[in-house]
């Protein structure tokens, strides 16, 4: 085995754990987590507001703190691993990117709805001009057929993606599902495969094996699950499991173990399991970020948040809609009274 | 009255979507269209309509500047920098739908009547024209201290400008909420959903109004009859519920059915940006005639 780690994977607690905590992360916490993953030797770690560059909003939930002071806090403690941010088009900007850029983020992630790809062009374009690493993002990839996720993959490997990501943001998606999609982009497109999972169906880790056996190399672990819905790949939990079939990561094992027990435990406002909501998330085929916005509508409204989002499902609702989540539930609250 | 008289340039689903709505203006007569593919859906139907039509755009106009006294541009924001220069020369009034946004903001419920000599006006975005009234009517009751809006169209009805540049939606729509809203800080957000059959056009609304300034009451009244502004050009504009209020924010629900012109009734987005044309072109040409008289 050579140095060259088969496997990379990208530590996103920091981005997608960003919706588990309302977005109200601290200087001193990604300061402290990015600092130890740096230690442990992450490839990359990805600090955006949970929607990505911009998305704090009344929509999404505003930021705590500035989520460019949070990105220059993680690059001023990682010498080793790169910073990488997230954007949605539509929601952040080319002036954001640049931004973020300039603090020294290093790989640019252009998520779009997994039929929407053309929208990614321009900032894929940019990022690439910025000279940073640039991965396409495929977002609800449980809502097309392989084939339109092919085609939009394509699309995005055109616009100078070099990466481009099967993204089970609903953590809908079934392992022969992941096989078919990961296999599809495989033979098509000469740039790297990625995978994200999200464990609402208990299945990320047997999603992201069955990514890797079909040559996914790019995988999104969230450590002790710190992601929306019931968490990502668990990353400490795959860098044992990797190293047990003989794959190497580069992440140093032990160090993740103690990250997470000590600093990240300690963050969660409560620990990340599969209940009710969560599990609504997977079987309906809902975004992972929906969960503590159908929480807070129920409850607002008087009604279970397991209707709100099985509802949002069934409208084919997709990721930035949050708005539909208020609406949805106060229809239903029209309807039970009357 | 005598109509006044006016053309447009781009004879795709925007143009034709104008086509329809100026046959039926009794203010403005449509004498002229100016595309660039003869063979077009948009310029057969001009042709047909019996509209003068030049197929190399607004350089047509120059050998009969006559024809015309208000322009719509409905090309793209490179498109429009050249067609302003030309409108520019002939003295006509330019409409401009692009986003190029050389000329001032406009939202007819809000602020036309300080632009109504102006020699080209920009119409913002479909997210704009949609919003920015309900930020103001806010704003007239409690000055917004933030002011945020989510479109979300469907798939189909984002064109390619739109899609290639989306970032002009954001920016130019954020910046309209400021200076036509009134709100001291504005954002936008924009969504495609691809659901089939497509989704109406919906808009969200978050404002935070000044400390102690909120009134319920005022703010659900002052929303009320904005909305019913915008319906007498959009009628399908409405209100999805009541505005929700917390604290001090206020949100508010909008759906957007179009007209079904010549686009399909999902496109509110794009039926709201003609309609408001339309609306724009009416006032400023019943001003034309208004002054001309004094």
């Amino acid at each position: 085995m050579s140095n060259q780690s088969k496997i990379k994977i990208t530590e996103v607690a920091l981005r997608d754990g960003s919706h588990a905590v309302s977005h109200q992360y601290t200087v001193d916490q990604v300061t402290a987590t990015a600092k130890a993953l740096n230690k442990a030797q992450v490839p990359y770690i990805e600090v955006s507001h949970g929607d990505g560059l911009g998305g704090s909003s009344l929509q999404y939930g505003l930021s705590k703190t500035n989520e460019l002071e949070l990105i220059e806090a993680a690059v001023s403690v990682a010498d080793f691993s790169k910073i990488a941010v997230l954007l949605l088009p539509g929601i952040g900007t080319i002036g954001d990117l640049k931004e973020a850029a300039n603090l020294g983020a290093k790989m640019a992630r252009v998520a779009t709805h997994v039929t929407e790809a053309d929208v990614s062009k321009q900032h894929i374009q940019t990022a690439k001009e910025l000279g940073m690493e640039t991965v396409g993002f495929l977002m609800m990839s449980h809502m097309a057929p392989t084939e339109k996720l092919l085609e939009q993959a394509k699309l995005m490997e055109s616009y100078g993606a070099d990466t481009v990501y099967v993204v089970d943001s609903a953590g809908a998606l079934l392992p022969h599902q992941v096989k078919e999609r990961i296999k599809a982009l495989r033979q098509a497109l000469n740039v790297n495969i990625g995978f994200h999972g999200h464990n609402n169906l208990s299945l990320a880790m047997g999603n992201t094996l069955a990514a890797i056996e079909e040559g996914a190399t790019r995988i999104d672990g969230s450590i002790r699950c710190l992601g929306a819905g019931a968490g990502n790949t668990q990353t400490e939990v795959l860098v044992a499991v990797l190293d047990k079939m003989g794959i190497q990561t580069g992440i140093d094992l032990y160090k993740m173990m103690d990250i997470a027990e000590d600093i990240v435990a300690p963050i969660l406002p409560k620990p990340q399991e599969i209940n009710r909501d969560s599990l609504t998330l997977g079987y309906a085929g809902v975004y992972s970020s929906f969960l503590l916005h159908a929480n807070r509508a129920a409850k607002k409204f008087s009604v279970e948040s397991r209707d709100i989002l099985v509802e949002l499902g069934k409208r084919e609702i997709i990721g930035g809609q949050e708005d539909m989540i208020f609406d949805v539930a106060a229809e239903l609250s029209k309807a039970t009274t009357k | 009255m005598d109509k006044v008289k006016v053309g447009i340039i781009g004879s795709g689903n925007i143009g034709s979507d104008l086509m329809v709505k100026l046959t039926n203006s009794e203010v403005l007569e449509l004498t002229t269209m100016m595309g660039i593919d003869a063979s077009s859906r948009g310029m057969q139907h001009a042709k047909y309509l019996g509209l003068q039509v030049f197929d190399n755009g607004v350089d047509g106009l120059l050998e009969q500047p006559e024809l015309v006294d208000i322009i719509f541009d409905a090309t793209s924001a490179g498109a429009h920098i050249h067609n302003a220069e030309v409108a520019r020369k002939l003295g006509k009034q330019m409409l401009d739908l692009t986003p190029a946004a050389i000329g001032p903001f406009v939202a007819p419920t809000v602020n036309l009547d300080e632009h109504l000599d102006a020699e080209n006006v920009n119409l913002i975005t479909c997210g704009g024209q949609a919003t920015i009234p309900i930020i103001h009517a806010i704003n007239s009751i409690a000055p917004v201290e933030y002011g945020e809006i989510v479109a979300t169209i469907s798939s189909k009805s984002a064109g390619p400008g739109t899609r290639a540049n989306i970032d002009e939606f954001t920016e130019t729509t954020a910046k309209a909420i400021e200076q036509v809203g009134g709100a001291k800080k504005g954002k936008a957000i924009i969504i495609l959903n691809p659901a089939e059959p497509p989704i109406m056009m919906r808009d969200t609304v978050h404002a935070i109004v000044e400390e102690d300034k909120m009134d319920q009451e005022k703010i659900t009244n002052a929303i009320s009859d904005m909305v019913k502004k915008v319906q007498t050009f959009v009628p399908g504009y409405h209100l999805r519920t009541e505005p929700i209020f917390d604290g001090n924010k206020v949100t508010v629900f909008l759906e957007i059915e179009g007209a079904g012109h010549f686009l399909p009734k999902y496109a509110g987005n794009l039926d709201i940006m003609t309609a408001a044309a339309v609306k724009v072109a009416e006032e400023l040409a019943k001003n034309r005639v208004n002054v001309s008289v004094n």
